[in-house]
Formats: C-alpha cells, structure tokens, sequence
C-alpha cells in the first residue's frame, strides 16, 4: 500500500504538507495522489474513530453476530438477497463466506429484544433464508488491529548508549 | 581493618575513564515527565511471533546450554541471511559464531586478537563501548576525529593518516551510532583499498544495517579482497527490535572465529537458548516486520531532520540508524550546557556529544526511535527553548 495511504488511515488528519515531510515526496505530489485515490474510490471517506464508553453509546447498543443460511435466486445468487438483508439499517456489515452457512451479519440494536425483534420480524421472515443462528457480544478485546486495553509494556531506560 | 590490598585493582580497570556525563545521567533519572530522545534502542516491542516463540520454547523445557557455536539451525539461518543479503557465504560449522550481542563479539574479537599496545583505529565520534574495549583487551584504541567531516564520515585520507606499524586493526561503524552515517560502495570501495594496502583487519560493525534509509546497504566483506581480513559484526538488537535477548554474532575467516569461540566457550559457555530459538523464528520470518519498522524510522527521520532545520539547529541528514547529531553552535550553548538547560527547563532528555567522543562538545544526539507523537512534542518544546535563548 502507498505509504501516504497507510499514514492516512492511522490519521486522516495529518496534511499534505505533513505527509510531504514524513514521505520525502514534494507537497504537490501528495495532493495529486490523495485526490487521484479520492476520484477512483481508493479512499472512501475520513471518519472519526469513537470510544464508544465514552459516548456513551456502549451503554445502549447491544451487538450481535447472525449467521444466515439461505437459498440462492435462480440467476442472481446470493447478492439480491444480500442487498435485500443488508439495507436493513441494524445491518451494520454484511459478508458471503464459504462454510456451514452463507451470511454472516453484523447487528446492532437498542436492546436484547430489538434483536430478537429484528431476527424474528425481518431475517428469518425472508422468503430465502432458511436458518440463523444469533451470537451475542459480551466482550471486545481487540478491534480493527487494536488492543483496546493494551498491556502495560516495560518502560525503557530513559538514557542508553 | 585496611582492605586498600583486598580492595586492589587491576591497573586496566583502575584508570579506565568513567563516562564523563554521569551526573547528566543521574540528573535524568531523578526527573519526571521526560521526553526522552537518549535512549539508544528501538521503542517496537519485538514483534509478537518472536516472543511467543520465546514462550513456547520455554513452556518446551529449551532450558539448557547449547553448543559454544550457538545451535545449528541458527548458524546456518544467519549464513542464509548473510548469503542472500550480501552475497557473502560463510561456513555454518566454522566461520559464524552466536554471541550475547554484538557488545560480546566485539569484546571476543579483541581479545583474541590485539597484543598489548597493539593500536585499533576507529572513528570518534563512535559508540561508547569501543575505546573502552579495545582498552580492556590490552589495546590502544586511536581516535580519527571526524566531528568536521562531512557527514561525520571516516575517509581514506583520515584513515591513511592515523595508520602506525603499531596498527593491528580497524573498526568501523555503519550506519553509524551516534551519527547515523553510512557509506556507498565506492567510498567503501576507497577505504578497503587503504586497509588492504597496509594489510590490516578490519572489524565491522554493522548491527544498522537493516536500518539504511538512502541507498541499500553494501556489506564490507561483499568488497573484493575483504572477506577474509574482515570480522563482520551484526545482531538482532536493533532491526529485530530484540535487544533485551541479548543475541548478536560474528562471521569471519575460520581461524580468527576458533580464537574467539576459545575466549566465548570459557567465560560465557553459550548465549542463552531461549534467545537462540527466538533469533531463529525473527531470522526466518520476522524480515516483514523490520521492513514495516524502517519505513516507521524514516519517517521520523524526515520528521525530525525538517523540525531541527527549522527550529534552527544544524542538522545533516543521517542515513541511517536513528540517531540525529545536532550542532548546538548556534545557540551559543556547548552541547552539554544545552542537554542540561533543555532537561531542566522543557523536560526533554538528549545525550551531549561528549558522551561519544571528547571532540563532541558542539554537539547532542537524539534518537528518534520514538512515535512520532513523542517526537510532535519533543521538537515543540525544543522550539520553545530556542526561542526562551535567542
Ligand atoms: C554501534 C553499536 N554496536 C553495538 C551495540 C551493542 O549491541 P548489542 O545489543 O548487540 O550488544 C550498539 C548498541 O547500542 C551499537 O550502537
């Protein structure tokens, strides 16, 4: 990956003129680039990452992963019934795997029973799926290659040779 | 009770020179809320896959010495290294030894080859174990002052000028501690000649070399005519980010690793296994992670050189290492005045220049071996210094 990129996905604030000093490549070229990947689609958008303890939000979400068995459609496989699940704004990500089962969602709702609400009234109830299997999150130790509650490490020696 | 005969020294040791910035040390250490740009190793944990094959070893039981040599599987991982690197090849049985860091390949490697008075030539500014071992092993270690060098770089010249028929040896660091300069191949080329000229030894210290930002790094036993007057030194301390394992080697012609596996099989047996077996997992997968740590490294790099270039304080460009050797000159500090006004007043810890050689009183080192965040506020603050003197 170009390494402007990687710099931006660990800050997506940093600036073209910051990212010209740390990659040694003129201010223009970074503009250039980063408006190249932000035409073709490389980059999709700049989020903020949020604690969710600290918003507050932890509180009231409860996540679940769903694994959905389903019947393909005749000439459209599984993506039809994937766009009809996935758009489902509980929906939070939607994936094909290979394996005892075909989808495997990601839900977050207001509460236990939201959940149950949303399997029973809208998963389940589609013509093409024919079984899930819900698994609810009772803790997070790492997300997105983070360690959200890293090890201490040993400090260094605050002067060596 | 007079204990001046039990408590007597040997003459060595007695006049071997404390550090000279001791109480800049000590001064640090009594501090809080330090940045700290002294510390002179990598600020990466070892990668994951390296320590918890560590842990495996030991939950296995590897509890035991190993053979002097170092295992097997591992000598011959460093002659694959050093063979698909640079194009060197060494023989696993009798020409690479495994070592407890390089610090104890280079205290081997005098002491199995200087004769008392026997004269080492090294570079000054250097790291700060090399006049003092060269000393202990009954050697004169004689200093090429490259402080006003461009680049802090050692060239034939220099080299040429300080050879005696005292001259046993050369010892050279690249990428370079504390100066991080490093060398092309033609200027590699030019100092072999010398050495070749006055047949002399040469010991290389190449434990940075992964850590070369400019070009690739050129191995000095690569060059014609230099393998077999060359010991070349080089570990896992700084690429591998593995310093406490405490695990280096040294390859060289077969004679001059028996001598030095004769002094290692005697004082120190072998180097640890569980570090063994850890330098083999790193050796064997751990390339990815090192690459991923120098484009890391060279950004700070740039970052830092920019920061101290605008601040005001001259700063070439290092090539490698990660090390920064600011001149204090133009804030009319000598470099220890400077480390001890920036501790005290903005809480930023860098090493003078003494620290690696007498010439260095204009200078200070930094590391950047340090986010990028620390370093954002290290560089703020020693703005705010600059400006609090000027
Ligand atoms: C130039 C140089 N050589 C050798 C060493 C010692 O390395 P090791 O940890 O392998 O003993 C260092 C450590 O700072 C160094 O900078």
């Amino acid at each position: 990956m170009d390494e402007i990129l990687k710099l931006l996905v660990d800050d997506a604030r940093t600036t073209p003129a910051q990212l010209a000093i740390l990659t040694g490549r003129p201010e223009a070229d970074v503009r250039a680039a980063i408006a190249g990947y932000e035409h073709d689609g490389t980059i999709v958008k700049y989020r903020a990452v949020l604690n969710p303890e600290k918003t507050g939000e932890a509180n009231g979400v409860v996540r679940a992963w769903i694994e959905v068995s389903i019947t393909p459609q005749r000439g459209q496989g599984f993506d039809a019934i994937a766009a009809r699940i996935y758009q489902f704004k509980e929906v939070q990500s939607c994936y094909l795997l290979s394996g005892g089962y075909d989808l495997l969602l990601l839900v977050e709702c207001g509460s236990l029973r939201e959940v149950g609400a949303f399997v029973a009234e809208k998963l389940a109830a589609q013509e093409n799926v024919t079984r899930t299997a819900t698994h609810f999150l009772l803790k997070v130790y790492k997300e997105h290659g983070d360690v959200l509650q890293p090890a201490e490490t040993m400090p260094r020696l605050p002067i060596s040779m | 009770m007079d204990t001046a005969r039990v408590h007597k020294l040997n003459t060595i040791v007695a006049h071997l020179p404390p550090s000279g910035i001791r109480a800049f040390f000590d001064l640090v250490l009594g501090m809080e809320d330090v940045i700290s740009l002294g510390v002179g190793e990598p600020d990466f944990v070892t990668p994951w896959h390296v320590r918890e094959q560590a842990i495996f070893a030991l939950e296995k039981g590897y509890t035991s010495y190993t053979s002097n040599k170092g295992l097997r599987e591992l000598r011959a991982q460093i002659a694959a290294f050093v063979a698909g690197q640079y194009g060197v090849a060494y023989d696993v049985e009798h020409e690479i030894l495994v070592t407890v860091g390089v610090s104890e390949a280079m205290d081997l490697a005098m002491r199995a080859i200087l004769n008392p008075g026997d004269e080492v030539i090294t570079h000054d500014p250097c790291y700060v174990s090399y006049a003092p071992t060269v000393t202990l092993a009954g050697g004169v270690p004689v200093l090429i002052d490259t402080w006003t060098a461009p680049g802090f770089k050692l060239t034939p010249a220099l080299l040429r000028a300080a050879i005696t028929p005292r001259t046993r040896a050369v010892l050279l660091n690249y990428p370079a501690n504390p100066t991080g300069a490093s060398y092309t191949r033609a200027e590699l080329d030019a100092l072999a000649a010398v050495i070749i000229e006055h047949d002399l030894l040469l010991l290389s210290d190449e434990i940075y070399d992964a850590l070369s930002y400019e070009a690739a790094h050129v191995s000095m036993p690569s060059l014609p005519g230099m393998r077999d007057r060359t010991i070349y030194l080089n570990g896992f301390s700084k690429g591998h980010a593995m310093t406490g394992f405490r695990l280096g080697y040294a390859c060289g012609p077969a004679a001059l690793i028996a001598a030095m596996t004769k002094i290692h099989q005697y004082t120190m047996l072998c180097a640890p296994i569980v570090s063994q077996l850890a330098g083999i997992e790193a050796l064997q997968h751990g390339m990815p992670d090192v690459f991923e740590m120098v484009v890391e490294y060279n950004q700070r790099r740039r970052f830092v050189v920019h920061a101290l270039n605008q601040i005001g304080l001259d700063c070439h460009l290092p090539q490698g290492a990660f090390y920064v050797l600011p001149s204090t000159r133009r804030t009319g500090m000598d470099g220890l005045t400077f480390a001890t006004k920036l501790l005290q007043e903005q809480r930023v810890a860098v090493v003078p220049g003494t620290a690696f050689g007498a010439a260095g009183t204009q200078h200070v080192r930094m590391a950047y071996a340090a986010s990028l965040a620390h370093l954002n506020e290290a560089m703020a603050r020693i703005a705010r210094f600059i400006r609090d003197h000027t």
